[in-house]
């Protein structure tokens, strides 16, 4: 079992594209730490410099105490889950968990013991004998992990292994993959573009962007208080709302002067409430027209724009146009679409930040 | 398939009745005459049914061979096209997969240029580059060998590119897992990338098999010692134009025996060849 460390980590392409711009994390022994960004945010290099399949341009690496940068990926006691699961077309699924276990020369009883040990821990002891062909994505996705588990590594790295599967068998072997951490007790590193994923595995969450880091740490910590407006509206869906206010608000939102030059203020769409009432003080209050409506059975969103906006779409997937909010509503009762509505949030609700969004101001 | 309706659906099988006929005819005939009387030939009165002399004419074309011209069992001349053609397409698989490998998963200076200095040679048949090659193989004693038969026939770039389109349609991930897996170049090679090729192997085998065998050109120029012949050379040797009389039993069975081995090829290894070209197994 090991703790994994990174110093200061930088990757520049021959070329001079800088994918990884210095990064540092500190992941603990038997800890489940995820890596989620858009892509192309670097989380995916990250991970493959980790498993010495990237090599490292500047800083360190260190697992278990042992600067890895220039061992071998055989060599660093990992073992990794691919995408595409990447097993051999060729051999059985017996042969795919054994081969990385005879090239380190283990004896045949010992390979035969942790083999069936780790199918039948993953349920794949009848099809011991088949190709990866005749399995499903789910038996593959089985043998994969199978096959990491085998090596008894100090260090699991996964590379989005779910992203292959359909939805319902993804939150299954969601919830498989997380008891089996917490049984083998391995530290984990585990790579995903998908929030959800990455919010209900997580022991440490890392939100990367552009190759740095925005954002380390516990994953509910992250959504109570986000650092930066690309967390907010990264974490969370339907994302944070988030809109630009001027200085003169922003200065009596935050007295010590540090949003003097405008700001962002944030509110999570379950946190607005539909009412008649008037905005509580220091609470915020948007007076919309409600354009869409969604229902998903527990839940309703609604989506309006703020009078006075003009109608827009999105500048970046994933986000909110500017001028319309998003507000979550319990349950299925929802006004009419054309509506104009008050949304309300309390102070205590609020998010605030520096205007480039950088930067979180106050608590 | 289209069906066709009526009277066209039987134009369509008279024309592939047709074309079968034009293409088998002749090896029919070639048949009957190995199987008759050679006077009988000589006269113009070859009958189209077979003879009687099945047994006799090819014990003799296998282990006498003519009388006149070659005077070499053919057996023996089999044996010759059979190790060239042999020589020339495992060599040819041997060398070009192993230049393949190093052209897609290796990285090393001039790389793209090697590939393309490979790849130009495409463009330089034996017929071409015939008279240097002849030197070389000459001031290398080896005329009037079995490496002189193949050794020069063997670089070959069509069969490196095809490995080279193959192994680039090779995810990167199997090649990252076998690191992982603790398997250096040359145990990916030998364990993952070898099987993957099997059915590639299997259609360029049979490709280059037929190849070596139909090598009439340089078999002619490199052998003179007739127990060094191949079988193509020597038909056309058994063959006489001057006064002597032309043993065409014997020619003929000749023909028929230089066809078997790449018809066996080809069907032997009919299922591996056409999935070798249509499959992609991934």
């Amino acid at each position: 079992m090991a703790n994994v460390t990174l110093r200061n980590v930088r990757k520049t392409y021959p070329g001079g594209v800088e994918a990884i711009k210095g990064v540092d994390l500190e992941i603990g022994d038997g800890q489940f730490c995820v890596l989620v960004g858009p892509s192309g945010c670097g989380k995916s290099t990250l991970l493959r410099m980790v498993a010495g399949l990237e090599t490292i341009t500047s800083g360190e690496i260190d697992i278990g105490g042992r600067v890895v940068n220039a061992i071998e990926p055989a060599d660093r006691d990992i073992a990794m889950v691919f995408q595409n699961y990447a097993l051999y077309p060729h051999m059985t699924v017996y042969n795919n968990m054994a081969y990385g276990l005879r090239n380190r020369g283990m004896a045949r009883p010992e390979i035969d013991r942790r083999v069936r040990e780790a199918a039948r821990t993953l349920e794949i002891g009848a099809m011991l004998d088949r190709k990866p062909k005749q399995l499903s994505g789910g038996q593959r996705q089985r043998v994969a992990m199978g096959r990491a588990i085998v090596r008894q590594p100090k260090v699991f790295l996964f590379d989005e292994p779910l992203s292959n599967l359909d939805a319902k068998l993804r939150i299954a072997m969601r919830v498989e993959i997380r008891k089996l951490q917490r049984r083998l007790n391995t530290t984990s590193i585990y790579v995903t573009h998908d929030q959800l994923e990455a919010m209900t595995l997580a022991d440490i969450l890392v939100v990367m962007n552009g190759g740095v880091v925005e954002q380390i740490g516990n994953p509910l910590a992250i959504y109570q208080k986000p650092a930066t407006t690309f967390v907010a509206a990264f974490i969370g869906a339907p994302p944070m709302n988030l809109t630009p206010i001027d200085a003169a608000e922003a200065t009596a939102r935050q007295p010590d002067g540090t949003g003097a030059g405008g700001a962002i203020l944030g509110v999570r769409p379950e946190d607005l409430a539909l009412t008649d009432d008037a905005v509580p003080a220091g609470g915020i209050g948007y007076e919309l027209t409600v354009e869409a409506i969604e229902r998903v059975g527990a839940e309703t969103f609604v989506y309006g724009t703020r009078s006075g906006a003009a109608a827009a779409v999105s500048a970046n997937p994933g986000e909110l146009p500017p001028g319309e909010i998003v507000v979550r509503l319990p349950g299925q009762s929802a006004p009419t679409i054309g509506a104009r509505v008050r949304a309300v949030a309390p102070r205590d609700k609020l998010h605030l930040f520096s205007a480039d969004g950088r930067n979180r101001l106050g608590g | 398939m289209v069906e066709r309706e009526g009277i066209r659906r039987y134009v369509a099988h008279a024309v592939l009745w047709a074309g079968i006929a034009v293409v088998a005819f002749p090896v029919y005939l070639a048949f009957v005459a190995s199987t008759q009387d050679n006077a009988a030939i000589a006269n113009g009165q070859m009958s189209l049914l077979p003879g009687s002399h099945f047994l006799e004419t090819y014990y003799r074309t296998i282990f006498v061979g003519t009388s006149g011209t070659t005077r070499e069992p053919v057996g023996m001349m089999l044996l010759n096209s059979f190790v060239m053609a042999m020589s020339i397409a495992l060599g040819k698989i041997a060398i070009s997969i192993l230049s393949a490998y190093a052209i897609v998963f290796f990285r090393f200076p001039f790389r793209m240029t090697v590939f393309w200095i490979v790849f130009i040679t495409l463009m330089l048949p034996v017929e071409v580059r015939i008279y240097p090659t002849y030197k070389v193989a000459a001031d290398l004693h080896l005329l009037d060998s079995y490496a002189g038969l193949a050794l020069p026939l063997i670089a070959s770039a069509t069969a490196t590119l095809l490995f080279r389109q193959f192994f680039m349609t090779v995810p990167d991930e199997l090649l990252e897992a076998s690191r992982i897996d603790g398997a250096g170049p040359f145990r990916f090679f030998k364990d993952t990338l070898l099987p993957l090729s099997r059915t590639n192997m299997a259609a360029l085998f049979v490709i280059l098999f037929i190849y070596g065998w139909n090598q009439y050109l340089w078999p002619l120029l490199i052998t003179t010692r007739d127990d060094m012949q191949t079988i193509q050379v020597g038909i056309r040797k058994m063959i006489v134009t001057s006064d002597a009389l032309t043993e065409w039993p014997v020619v003929m069975a000749t023909s028929i025996l230089a066809m078997l081995p790449p018809v066996a090829v080809v069907v032997l290894m009919q299922k591996l060849f056409v999935r070798g070209l249509v499959e992609t197994e991934k």
